[in-house]
């Protein structure tokens, strides 16, 4: 059995600082176990956030020796393990206590998308028919399990406290997985361009390299809504349609 | 007393899983205000994690299949101790439930006409599971929760009820606490449902989340419901065995359903040795044909992989038992063998188990394309729960309405895969629309102060009593010590010597639970949390073991050493648990509704 350093923030809204615990490990262990196993012997009131512990949730978001990753699904022996193993929370958030921070924020965001509104059913039973390819399309939006790590990693709102201007990439990939779907007959490009503020975004990727569910978001779903914005606001052609509709 | 919110809504649905959802949905769009509580945050309940698919006869797949079909495969598949009635609706329903889903948003796999596709599962005579690769639950849960926020319901995230509140007879409210700041609230509501899911927190080795406490039905059982069935515990017969750490995460049946089988340390095709005689005739008897009939064949039959879970479950410890386990205590799944068979193996593996893919590769280093996986039972599901009308989803508390994992009948000894989606759908959709018309037609009755100011004072008492060395208990130990002893001795296969331990041993815990000191304040303790959770794992423990006890002979989830066999006379009855006014537990057993005659002869006509 090996002994390991964990060096976990604890703390809340006013203060806080990093503290450190000795704790055994044993073979195959994530992080999540280690900080359930420092709760348990050392610290009962060490605030984390978790259910699933198998990745599929997305609830146990943090930032492991700098890097947001799930802790359900980070292998302690992906880690130098030599030296004290930094965890913390997410940046983009204010704390609540500990590891836990205070996400209600994104649940607002969705809020203000446009719901989906399939077009009328292709049978007279009410159902539709859609084929396997437009299903696989968006599928890779739908995989998304709400971590919010590429929210915390996104400069726009990590650096630059947007928050109120930049929905976000967890948002952009929920707006590409409405346009995209092959029943949504509703139309955001327009909000996209303004209270999303998707030209805040500058195409750094970091947010498709933190992604636990490996989405492309920039490239499958960002720049394609870029386009999309880019064909109905700023082609010329369609700029002297819109003065002779007026 | 401790300064509370107080909040007013006519249904207050507590949970907000796939059953809590639809739900809350409904009451709505009955008019009713809804106020939503759940112990996570939005979205992340255990449906998340459901795999497989939902289970409706859409007969998009196999024309054959039909709502009789289906309502009778349950009846087969729950060893007949169902309520009948519950299984009907649940089939004739379950078809226009997944469709609402479509029209909210969720993208289904499709068959090749555009239709949803459905796949094969345990013991589904067609095909039936209407799915999303395998991360159904994901697509379902997310679908819900887009579309119930669009409809004017109060959501109260991280919030965890105590207790409900009655007056007299009635339940008119509930008293919670927000996890992140510790701060209390006094829901007032005309209507109640519960939705709180299952108790998997109670076993060391499950598939199930922190939040799987039993809540409802603990909550339920205290304020005067009757509980039925709660000897049927499902332990799902593929969790992941290794490393340690992983044990209990969930291997979908899914994997059996694409083709993969189980093979013991001999490489033997084991569970051909053992087919009950109620599946003999729709069995496969040959490797040849069970692999046809994954594959589509209409003529086959399915392989006995495919038997219900129960059985699984059970011929999985005969192995490990009997010595032709795996190494790490399991046996061996192998879905990597269908590349003998299919050009494009690894790749089909992929696109059709992309969770199960990721979840070995990230957390074991197992690549499943290319080698088997270990695997062994997991503590799954609780068949047993609130007894409820089957219609209204009403308790046998006035207001008090429960659907989903934490109500009762649909499923009797044995639920099969993909029955609890669609479970939660229909039977959260009816219990929100009958708490709705209940809320229109009884006023708002008075929250008791005197039962409040008990229920904060109980919730108080482990921050109160103050971390020391005057044997101040570790809530944590507590919880461990019990899901030691559940696993052990209320496990797959139980006698009558251990369970009288375990009911000396809840004695014992009980004791200690009331000495349980926790350190720091109220602002998002998981210490605390943890000791407010011992009441409810406690209370429904107990219920599982002497309903355990009660039964005397196996059937179903429920198999004990000292009665192998089913009895006849048991298979009339529930086991019904209630609370004495003294506070002790009673049991007694009550006989199930007679099955009318016209849902008879469909299950005659589908032997």
């Amino acid at each position: 059995m090996q002994t390991v350093t964990f060096r976990v923030w604890r703390g809340d809204a006013t203060s806080g600082s990093f503290q450190d615990y000795d704790c055994e490990i044993s073979e195959g262990m994530v992080v999540l176990d280690a900080v359930h196993r420092i709760q348990a012997e050392q610290a009962n009131d060490l605030a984390v956030r978790w259910n699933c512990k198998a990745g599929k949730c997305g609830s146990c978001s943090a930032e492991i020796n700098g890097s947001p990753k799930l802790m359900c699904m980070t292998r302690l022996n992906q880690l130098a393990l030599d030296k004290p193993v930094t965890i913390e929370p997410m940046q983009a958030f204010p704390v609540v206590k500990d590891l836990v921070t205070d996400v209600s924020w994104n649940f607002a965001v969705k809020k203000r998308i446009k719901q989906f509104s399939p077009r009328p059913p292709d049978a007279e039973d009410g159902t539709w028919r859609i084929l396997q390819r437009d299903v696989d399309r968006v599928q890779e939006f739908r995989k998304c399990i709400e971590c919010f790590l590429c929210q915390d990693v996104c400069h726009v709102l990590r650096e630059h406290h947007m928050h109120d201007r930049f929905v976000g990439p967890r948002f952009l990939v929920h707006v590409a997985a409405l346009e995209m779907h092959p029943l949504d007959a509703e139309h955001r490009v327009g909000e996209l361009r303004e209270a999303g503020g998707i030209g805040y975004c500058n195409i750094t990727k970091c947010c498709t390299k933190v992604c636990p569910e490996h989405i492309t978001i920039t490239d499958n779903a960002i720049i394609p809504l870029k386009e999309r914005v880019v064909d109905e606001f700023y082609d010329p052609l369609r700029k002297i349609f819109r003065v002779f509709q007026k | 007393m401790t300064a509370y919110e107080p909040i007013e809504h006519d249904v207050l649905v507590i949970g907000a899983g796939g059953a809590g959802l639809r739900a809350a949905i409904e009451a709505r769009a009955h008019g009713a205000s809804v106020g939503l509580v759940c112990k996570s945050l939005l979205g992340k309940a255990h449906t998340v994690m459901a795999e497989g698919g939902i289970a409706a006869a859409l007969a998009n797949v196999d024309d054959r299949d039909d709502w009789e079909t289906h309502f009778a495969d349950t009846m087969r598949g729950g060893q007949y101790l169902n309520n009948s009635r519950m299984a009907e609706l649940h089939a004739r329903e379950a078809p226009a439930r997944v469709r609402e889903l479509e029209a909210w948003g969720a993208l289904f796999d499709r068959a090749p006409d555009g239709r949803i596709l459905q796949r094969n599962f345990g013991g589904h005579a067609y095909p039936r599971l209407a799915h999303v690769g395998d991360r159904t639950g994901l697509e379902m849960i997310r679908t819900l929760q887009d579309y119930a926020v669009y409809q004017g319901i109060d959501v109260h995230m991280e919030c965890a009820v105590i207790e409900l509140l009655a007056d007299g007879e009635r339940v008119v409210g509930a008293f919670a606490f927000d996890r992140d700041r510790g701060g209390f609230k006094v829901f007032r509501a005309k209507a109640v449902v519960l939705a709180t899911g299952g108790i998997g927190k109670a076993f060391r080795i499950t598939s199930n989340s922190w939040e799987y406490t039993g809540d409802g039905h603990a909550l339920a059982y205290r304020a005067g419901a009757a509980l039925i069935d709660m000897e049927f515990v499902q332990f799902h017969p593929t969790g992941m065995v290794w490393p340690p750490s992983v044990a209990g995460i969930l291997v979908t049946e899914g994997v059996r359903g694409e083709g993969g089988v189980l093979r013991n340390s001999q490489g033997e095709r084991f569970m051909f040795s053992d087919i009950p005689p109620l599946y003999r005739n729709q069995t496969a008897d040959n490797e040849e044909e069970g692999w046809r009939y994954t594959q589509g064949d209409k003529e086959a039959r399915r392989p006995p992989e495919l038997l219900t879970r129960d059985h699984v479950a059970r011929c999985i410890v005969r192995e490990i038992k009997d010595g032709r386990g795996s190494p790490h205590g399991g046996v061996f799944l192998d879905i990597a063998w269908i590349k003998e068979k299919l050009p494009d193996a690894a790749e089909r593996i992929k696109r059709k188990l992309p969770s199960m893919y990721h979840q070995f590769k990230e957390l074991a280093g197992i690549d499943i394309t290319e080698e088997p996986m270990e695997v062994g039972p997991t503590t799954h599901y609780v068949m047993g729960g609130v007894r409820v009308d089957a219609d209204s989803q009403m308790s046998d508390v006035p207001g008090l309405f429960a659907a989903g994992e934490c109500a009762a009948g649909l499923h009797g000894a044995n639920r099969l895969g993909g029955n609890s989606l669609s479970d939660l759908l229909v039977f959260g959709k009816r219990a929100g629309e009958y708490a709705a018309r209940y809320a229109q037609e009884n006023a708002a009755g008075d929250i008791q102060r005197d039962q409040v100011a008990d229920v904060q004072r109980v919730a108080l008492e482990p921050l109160d009593r103050g971390v020391g060395p005057h044997g101040a208990e570790n809530p944590y130990e507590i919880q461990q010590d019990l899901q030691e002893m559940m696993q052990e001795q209320v496990g797959i296969v139980r006698n009558e010597r251990e369970m009288e331990g375990v009911l000396e041993g809840i004695a014992r815990l009980r004791k200690r639970a009331g000495r349980v000191a926790v350190s720091g304040n109220r602002a998002y303790n998981p210490g605390w949390h943890t000791a407010l959770d011992l009441r409810n794992l406690l209370a429904y423990s107990e219920a599982i073991a002497r309903a355990a006890l009660e039964r005397k002979e196996s059937r179903g989830a429920h198999a004990r050493l000292d009665y192998p066999d089913k009895d006849e006379t048991f298979g009339k009855l529930n086991i019904v648990i209630r609370k004495n006014p003294d506070g002790s537990l009673e049991v007694s057993r009550e006989p199930i509704a007679a099955v009318p005659d016209e849902l008879q002869r469909i299950i005659d006509a589908k032997k």
